[in-house]
C-alpha cells in the first residue's frame, strides 16, 4: 500500500463528455470563424474606401477648336501640377472602349460617343480636394467636371458596413449559441451525475469541494473543446490565406494571418461559462432540491 | 472514536411533530413523529416495508427536509442550518444505505476511504486504518476490486466499512444485514455494538425481528408513517 494513490473522484472519461466536447467545439469554430469573417469584411471595406478616395475622375468637354483627346491631354497636364496629385492620365478612346467592352459588346462601340476622361491618382498622404482640381481646370480655361467618387464611395461604404454588420451578427449569434450550449450541456451532464453529487455530499464533502470538482472538470473539457474549435477555424483561415490571396478563394474577404488572434478568447470564454454553469448547477442540486421538494 | 463527553448535545436526534411528504400533493409518508435518541444510545427502527423507515433516516442525514415539524441532530435544527453546518454534521455521521450507493468507478479501497478523503485527510494518514477495516469486514483481498464486480454481500460490507471509517458520532444503517449471511450479520452487529460502546449513537432500520430480539436493544416501531404506541 506504500505506493497507493487515490483514484479520481470523477470517472476519467465518459461517453456523454464526447457529445459535450463536439457541440462546444463546433460552435466555438463557428463563432471564431464568424469573427474572422467580420474582421476580413472590415478590412475589405476599408480597402475599397481607401482605394476610391485615392482616385478622382475628370470629364472634359472640349472647346470647338480642339478635339476631345487634345482637351483631355491638356487637362491631365494641368492636373499633374496641382499639389496633392500623384499622377494624372488622359484616358484614350481605345482605353475607354476596352473598359466598356465587357458591358456593351463589340458592335456598337465604334459609333458610340464616349466622354473624354482623365483619371487622377491622388497623393494618399495629402490628397488634393476636388475643389482645388476644379479651380485649376477653370483657371486653365477648361470646361470640366470633377467626380471624386463620393456618391459611389458612400454606396460602397454602406454595402461594406452591411456586410461587416452581418458578419459580426453571425459571429455574435454563434458565440451566444456556443455559450448557451456550454451552459445547457454542462447542466445536463451534471444532472446525469446527480447520484455522484449526492454520494459526495452525504459522505461529508463540502458544497464548495463538490462544486470545485465539477467546475474544474467541465471548465477543462470546455477549454479543450474551445481550443479545438478555435484551431479548426485557424486551419480554415490558413487554407484560405495560402490558397487564396487577392485573386484566389477570398478576393472579396481578405483574411489575414493577424486574424488568428481572434481564436484566443474561445477556450477561455468556453471554460469560464462551463465553470459558472457547473457551479450554479451543483449548488442547485445540493440546496434547492433539498429545500423545496418536500416542503408541502 | 469520539467519547460521550465530546458530543455537543445530550440528545443525538430529536423529532418534534414531524411530517414528511414527497411533493405538495402527495400523502404524508411520516405523520406526527416525535422521539429523542439520547447521545450514545443504541436503537433499532422496525416496521414493515413502506412504513417510512428509510424516510425517517433520510430526514436525519438531511437527504430531505421535513414538511412540518422539526428535526434536530446534535442540537442543531436541520431545517435552519447553513450548508457548512450541514457538511459538518454529516461528517459526524456514518450512513449505510439500503442501495449501498457505492461509486462504481472507484476501487473498494477508495470507496471505503471516501469520507476521509473528502474531509481533506491525506492518504498516508488513513491507509492503514482503511486496510485494517476492510480486512475486518472480509474484503482484505478485494481492496482493488470495483463495486460492479462485488457480490451483494460484499457491497453491503463495503458500505458498512465506508460508514464507520470516519469513526462517526451517529451511525444510521438501513437494513445493514439484509444481504449477508448469519455469521456476518452477527459480526456486523457486534461492530455496531462496539462502536456504540465507544460513544457512537446507533440507529439501525431493519425488518429482521429476530436480529432485534437477539440483541436485546430497544426499538422504535413505525406503522404507516406513525410511531406506534410504546415507542420512545
Amino acid at each position: 500500500m506504500s505506493a497507493y494513490r487515490p483514484g479520481p473522484l470523477l470517472p476519467a472519461r465518459e461517453g456523454r463528455d464526447i457529445a459535450l466536447f463536439a457541440v462546444v467545439a463546433i460552435l466555438c469554430f463557428l463563432a471564431v470563424f464568424g469573427a474572422m469573417a467580420a474582421a476580413a469584411a472590415d478590412r475589405a471595406a476599408a480597402g475599397w474606401s481607401r482605394s476610391m478616395a485615392a482616385e478622382a475622375t475628370v470629364q472634359v468637354n472640349p472647346r470647338p477648336d480642339e478635339s476631345g483627346d487634345q482637351a483631355a491631354a491638356r487637362a491631365a497636364e494641368v492636373l499633374a501640377g496641382v499639389p496633392g496629385v500623384a499622377e494624372s492620365e488622359a484616358l484614350s478612346r481605345a482605353e475607354a472602349e476596352r473598359l466598356l467592352r465587357p458591358w456593351l459588346g463589340e458592335a456598337i462601340l465604334p459609333d458610340l460617343p464616349l466622354p473624354h476622361l482623365v483619371v487622377v491618382r491622388l497623393d494618399e498622404a495629402q490628397p488634393a480636394a476636388p475643389e482645388m482640381l476644379s479651380r485649376a481646370l477653370a483657371e486653365a480655361g477648361l470646361d470640366a467636371r470633377v467626380d471624386d467618387h463620393s456618391v459611389w464611395r458612400a454606396d460602397v461604404g454602406r454595402a461594406a458596413l452591411t456586410a461587416k454588420a452581418a458578419a459580426i451578427g453571425l459571429a455574435l449569434l454563434a458565440a451566444l449559441a456556443a455559450g448557451a450550449s456550454v451552459v445547457f450541456a454542462s447542466r445536463a451532464a451534471l444532472q446525469a451525475r446527480q447520484e455522484m453529487v449526492e454520494v459526495l455530499s452525504l459522505t461529508g464533502a463540502a458544497d464548495r469541494f463538490i462544486a470545485n470538482l465539477f467546475q474544474s472538470r467541465f471548465a477543462w473539457l470546455a477549454a479543450v473543446a474551445g481550443a479545438a474549435g478555435g484551431l479548426a477555424a485557424c486551419a480554415l483561415l490558413a487554407a484560405l490565406v495560402l490558397g487564396g490571396g487577392d485573386r484566389g478563394l477570398t478576393p472579396a474577404l481578405p483574411f489575414d494571418w493577424s486574424d488568428i488572434i481572434l481564436a484566443a478568447p474561445a477556450p477561455v470564454l468556453a471554460a469560464g461559462l462551463a465553470a459558472l454553469a457547473a457551479r450554479l448547477t451543483v449548488r442547485r442540486l445540493l440546496h434547492v432540491a433539498y429545500r423545496t421538494e418536500t416542503r408541502g | 472514536m469520539p467519547s460521550q463527553a465530546a458530543a455537543p448535545a445530550s440528545s443525538a436526534v430529536r423529532f418534534d411533530a414531524v411530517g414528511l411528504r414527497y411533493g405538495a400533493d402527495s400523502p404524508e409518508v411520516l405523520r406526527d413523529v416525535g422521539f429523542t435518541l439520547p447521545a450514545g444510545s443504541f436503537h433499532f427502527l422496525t416496521g414493515a416495508s413502506g412504513a417510512g423507515k428509510s424516510s425517517l433516516l433520510r430526514l436525519i442525514y438531511m437527504g430531505a427536509a421535513p414538511s412540518r415539524g422539526s428535526v434536530s441532530v446534535f442540537g442543531q435544527d436541520t431545517t435552519r442550518i447553513t450548508p457548512a453546518d450541514r457538511t459538518s454534521l454529516r461528517r459526524r455521521m456514518g450512513m449505510v444505505f439500503h442501495d449501498f450507493r457505492l461509486v462504481d468507478h472507484m476501487t473498494a479501497f477508495d470507496n471505503a476511504a471516501l469520507p476521509l478523503r473528502v474531509a481533506g485527510q491525506k492518504p498516508k494518514t488513513y491507509m492503514e486504518d482503511v486496510q485494517e477495516l476492510l480486512t475486518w469486514v472480509g474484503l482484505g483481498a478485494r481492496t482493488g476490486a470495483y463495486p460492479p464486480s462485488l457480490s451483494a454481500g460484499e457491497k453491503q460490507r463495503l458500505a458498512i466499512a465506508r460508514a464507520v471509517v470516519g469513526r462517526p458520532w451517529l451511525i444510521l444503517a438501513d437494513e445493514p444485514t439484509g444481504a449477508v449471511d448469519d455469521d456476518m450479520a452477527v459480526r456486523i452487529l457486534r461492530l455496531f455494538v462496539e462502536l456504540n460502546r465507544l460513544g457512537a449513537t446507533v440507529l439501525i432500520a431493519t425488518h429482521d425481528r429476530e436480529l432485534v430480539g437477539r440483541s436485546g436493544m430497544p426499538s422504535l416501531h413505525l406503522e404507516r408513517g406513525r410511531l406506534s404506541e410504546g415507542a420512545l
